[in-house]
């Protein structure tokens, strides 16, 4: 049998099948976001919200952890998640600061440091 | 014969589309970035493209886990635009062109590739950033637009070669439609970015500028890469290529490169932008 399992990248949760199976309900969850009812909803009771859509027991703990690297090893996908973020206000420099174990000024002085003056114009 | 008079590559990063919402783009942090679209604007404005054929990838908006296409193409008189969750405007509706969504489809299916055909679908903020990017208040809706999208989210994904193959029989479709149209072609997304994991917020200006290079003289050396390799060398969501692969399929034989932008970070992106004009098309 061929073995499509994908190579690891350190610090990278490859959202394959056996991700978006395991994360599938939280990431319906997620995905419900898209409409301001729903995020009031959760807003309102995040606990109920949570049960009615059958997350698991450890994937309601990295919820209320706001533990984003656990909810990825859960399951989820970031595109997803990015509309649960949205709920808190946190965008993707304070999410990435979240994941890389740095503050959000931190996290932004690390992508400066990478591009900015390799600007190309022409 | 419809005729494909250029391609163009543009990130579609939501932050963009916030920026222009709030009139930013004369701030330092983003005027580098829009400095290339003026040209580029006015490059549309003289060859009054009749339609764009928009190649870009769903966040969650339309196609979620699921029923979601590896590829899929809009066979839409008109695309809604909608709340994403996260606070971007929604944009009015964009307007669709069935007839040449139809003979693509044709075209595809006589070729071997089987898209899922959408008569009703939603488009993210993918399309829409390019599209109020390069036709700024609301213009864009008078230009017909068939969005193209391929699954840049969940694995497997398209290899990088199919989905240049793919464009290529989209370019041959187009080519082959027998109407007096321009059409003008988009590849959207990228560059270098990991926007999940320890790893966020890795970029590759390097790899990014190299794969510009190949976009113009050789962009099938971009696929001898697999996703897997892309993750490792730009992050994530490098694989958001694959919109400029199928992109640059379309478009026959050379190209000159008119215009290039890089800018880097936008956001946790690396911001490519290119014009490319078909060699064989000029005169
Ligand atoms: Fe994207």
């Amino acid at each position: 049998m061929t073995d499509y399992k994908m190579k690891a990248v350190e610090g990278t949760y490859h959202f394959d099948g056996e991700a978006a199976t395991k994360g599938f309900h939280f990431n319906k969850m997620c995905y419900s976001f898209n409409s301001e009812e729903n995020r009031q909803a959760f807003r309102d009771d995040a606990e109920a919200y949570m049960t009615k859509y059958k997350l698991t027991e450890e994937q309601k703990q990295a919820v209320r952890d706001h533990d984003i690297n656990r909810m990825l090893e859960l399951g989820g996908s970031i595109y997803y998640m990015a509309k649960f973020a949205g709920i808190f206000g946190w965008n993707m420099q304070v999410i990435g600061g979240m994941q890389s174990g740095r503050s959000t000024e931190e996290f932004i002085a690390y992508l400066e440091s990478q591009g900015r003056g390799k600007t190309t114009n022409g | 014969m419809a005729k494909i008079i250029g391609g163009i590559t543009t990130s579609h990063i939501p932050a963009i589309g916030v920026a222009m919402d709030k009139g930013l783009e004369e701030t330092d942090y983003f005027k580098d970035l829009f400095a290339i679209y003026p040209p580029i604007r006015d490059w549309l404005t003289e060859e009054k493209p009749d339609i764009a054929v928009l190649f870009y990838n769903d966040h969650g908006l339309e196609m979620w886990l699921d029923k979601k296409p590896t590829f899929a193409i809009g066979a839409a008189p008109e695309y809604e635009n909608a709340d994403e969750g996260w606070g971007i405007k929604p944009i009015p509706p964009v307007t669709g062109e069935t007839e040449l969504s139809w003979h693509i489809v044709n075209h595809l299916i006589e070729n071997d590739f089987d898209p899922t055909v959408c008569q009703d679908i939603k488009v993210d903020h993918g399309a829409t950033v390019p599209l109020t990017l390069l036709w700024p208040n609301f213009t864009y809706q008078g230009i017909k637009v068939i969005p193209v999208s391929i699954n840049c989210e969940r694995h497997p994904m398209p290899k990088p070669s199919r989905s240049y193959a793919f464009g290529k029989a989209i370019g041959e479709a187009i080519r082959c439609w027998n109407k007096d149209q321009k059409v003008v072609v988009l590849g959207t997304g990228g560059l270098s970015h990991q926007l999940d994991g320890q790893r966020a917020g890795i970029l590759n200006a390097d790899f990014d500028n190299w794969c510009m290079d190949k976009m113009v003289t050789d962009p099938e050396a971009i696929t001898q890469y697999s996703n897997v390799d892309l993750i490792e060398k730009g992050g994530a969501q490098m694989v958001e290529i694959a919109m400029w692969l199928a992109m640059r399929g379309c478009i026959e034989g050379p190209v000159e490169e008119r215009l290039r932008n890089y800018v880097s970070p936008i956001s946790n992106t690396a911001v490519g932008v290119q014009l490319l004009i078909p060699e064989n098309e000029q005169g």
